[in-house]
């Protein structure tokens, strides 16, 4: 790890100033200390955010709006997010590990950044690392990698489960920095590589995530959580599928569905929605909706069992969420 | 053999507890050992609970005072510091384990403000003010065992003992948090500690005897 200052700001205005000179934020810390360790990140100052008054879950008439310092198992927990939106408390409590939910906070799931085991090998190729360096994955072990939003630079998968579920719900997030306040659906603010895989937010110098906001859905609104990995439990994603659907009269009104584990961002699959919407539910309409659920993959050396594992996870969780009559 | 640690238990002021207790014991002993040769270099006790956290003069390193199963001390670190080699290193409590130094395996977890984390990738920089506890203060001064650190013994829930410190505090914090109405429950709450010896199944035994105890 390389030698670095530390400031604890003790209001948000302090914390942009520190953030506007250079300092790089630390919320939980799960994510940046591994990677200083290994060198793979770097920052000269490090500004602790952990003092910031941006830990509250609050439910208003039209939106549920969580702090971006609240953590994992807190949000997990909350009554209402439970009640409301279980798709987010599964996907939070199939991430990690206890220890490391109580540690780690909303803002910094979403700004985790990947497990490729290049980009974390600071002797490997990466241009997510470093930008024209190359790509040790595209030739290399890529069994865990991205099948959708590769590109020739980068076909390292985004890791967050929370994100996925978030995708599925349409969330905003709320960003300020030295020019003020903003918002940015999810969907735009996590960025697909392309040429710039180093780029992976549009988060802008200084800026802060403040807090992620789920706007009102129809009710009744069912959702759920699948994630499929190598062993059962504190592991990532090889595939998961955050599934919102919203049911009266026997008929599916509204259906959001966001897959995980297969793509550079979480990645909403509209196809699938489309063969959903207006349909009643049955064991056929899901598996029939499923059948797109990869479509538009472009599956590498190793990675290419995963179209089908996603398939079978959508279909699995549209059977699950929306039960069958 | 026996007489040996006997003579050990001793040395250390524990009266012979008549259980088998191998290195187990010998871990918890270790914070009564610690709490009696602690450095003077650690200035503690009095360092005052208002004492400002500063940066020393290079800028890459701070003081902060920390209070570690009940006692006070305030330290100057290299702010690249973990709170893990904090304990280990700095305040000769080595009772936390060092595992993969990566958040991936929970021999390091000990509770923060009463929350079980992993301490390799907490900076203990960040710990200004904060009430750590760690396996050293799991037993009670008198040297009774915790209920968790008795039903380790009676479920012989390790082999190697390696990862047993943190297996222990992370399921006070299982405990505490009411993650104990099944045994997949408490396998699926337990499941950011490995344990290389593979004694899952006495180790969730062990969790769910000291949670009917305590609830």
């Amino acid at each position: 790890m390389d030698p670095f200052t530390y400031t604890k700001p003790a209001d948000t205005r302090a914390a942009l100033a520190a953030g506007a000179r250079g300092g790089r934020y630390i919320a939980g810390g799960t994510t940046l200390v591994d990677l200083m360790r290994e060198t793979v990140e770097r920052p000269g100052t490090l500004v602790d955010i952990s003092g910031l008054p941006l830990r509250e879950v609050r439910a208003t008439s039209d939106a549920l709006r969580i702090g971006a310092l609240a953590l994992m198992s807190d949000v997990a927990s909350h009554p209402r997010v439970r009640g409301a939106y279980p798709v987010i408390a599964q996907a939070l409590e199939l991430s990690a590990s206890a220890q490391l939910r109580n540690m780690a906070t909303i803002g910094g799931n979403i700004l985790q950044r990947t497990r490729c085991t290049y980009f974390r090998d600071v002797n490997a190729a990466c241009n997510k690392r470093q930008r024209g360096s190359g790509c040790s994955a595209l030739e290399g072990y890529n069994r865990a990698h991205a099948i959708l939003g590769t590109s020739n630079s980068c076909v390292a998968t985004h890791p967050s489960d929370l994100a996925v579920a978030l995708a599925a719900l349409d969330a905003v997030v709320h960003l300020r920095g030295p020019d003020g306040e903003r918002d940015l659906a999810l969907t735009r603010f996590l960025l697909q590589p392309g040429d710039t895989p180093d780029r992976e937010h549009d988060l802008r110098p200084g800026e802060l995530i403040t807090a992620v906001e789920i706007p009102s859905h129809p009710t009744p609104l069912r959702s759920g959580y699948l994630k499929v990995r190598d062993r059962q439990s504190y592991e990532f994603a090889l595939t998961s599928a955050a599934v919102v659907l919203h049911i009266t009269g026997g008929v599916i009104r509204d259906a959001r569905v966001a897959a995980g584990g297969v793509g550079t961002v979480p990645w909403r699959l509209s196809a699938v929605e489309r063969r959903l919407t207006g349909q009643r539910p049955s064991d056929r309409l899901w598996a029939q909706a499923a059948e797109v659920a990869a479509d538009g993959a472009r599956p590498l050396r190793h990675n290419a069992f995963k179209a089908e594992l996603l398939q079978r996870t959508v279909e699995r969780q549209l059977r699950v969420v929306g039960g069958t009559r | 053999m026996s007489d040996q640690l006997a003579d050990e238990d001793r040395r250390d002021g524990h009266a012979p507890s008549g259980v088998s207790r191998r290195g187990f014991l010998s871990t918890t002993a270790a914070g009564g050992v610690a709490a009696g040769v602690l450095p003077a270099m650690h200035a503690e006790q009095n360092a005052g609970a208002s004492a400002a956290q500063k940066a020393a003069p290079d800028g890459h390193s701070s003081t902060l005072s920390v209070t570690v199963n009940g006692r006070r001390h305030q330290v100057t670190i290299d702010n690249r510091t973990s709170l893990l080699d904090l304990l280990r290193e700095h305040l000769a409590l080595p009772g936390t384990k060092k595992g993969c130094d990566a958040g991936a395996c929970g021999a390091c977890t000990v509770l923060v403000n009463g929350r079980r984390v992993n301490a390799c990738l907490t900076l203990a920089v960040r710990c200004q003010d904060a009430e750590i506890t760690t396996i050293e203060g799991l037993a009670s001064e008198g040297g009774e065992l915790h209920a968790l650190q008795q039903a380790f013994i009676e479920q012989d829930a390790f082999q190697c003992g390696y990862c047993t410190p943190g297996q222990i505090m992370s399921g006070v914090g299982c405990i505490r948090e009411g993650h104990t109405g099944s045994r997949e429950e408490i396998r699926e709450w337990m499941s950011g500690n490995i344990c290389r010896c593979g004694c899952y199944v006495k180790i969730v035994s062990a969790v769910a005897q000291a949670a009917r105890k305590e609830g």
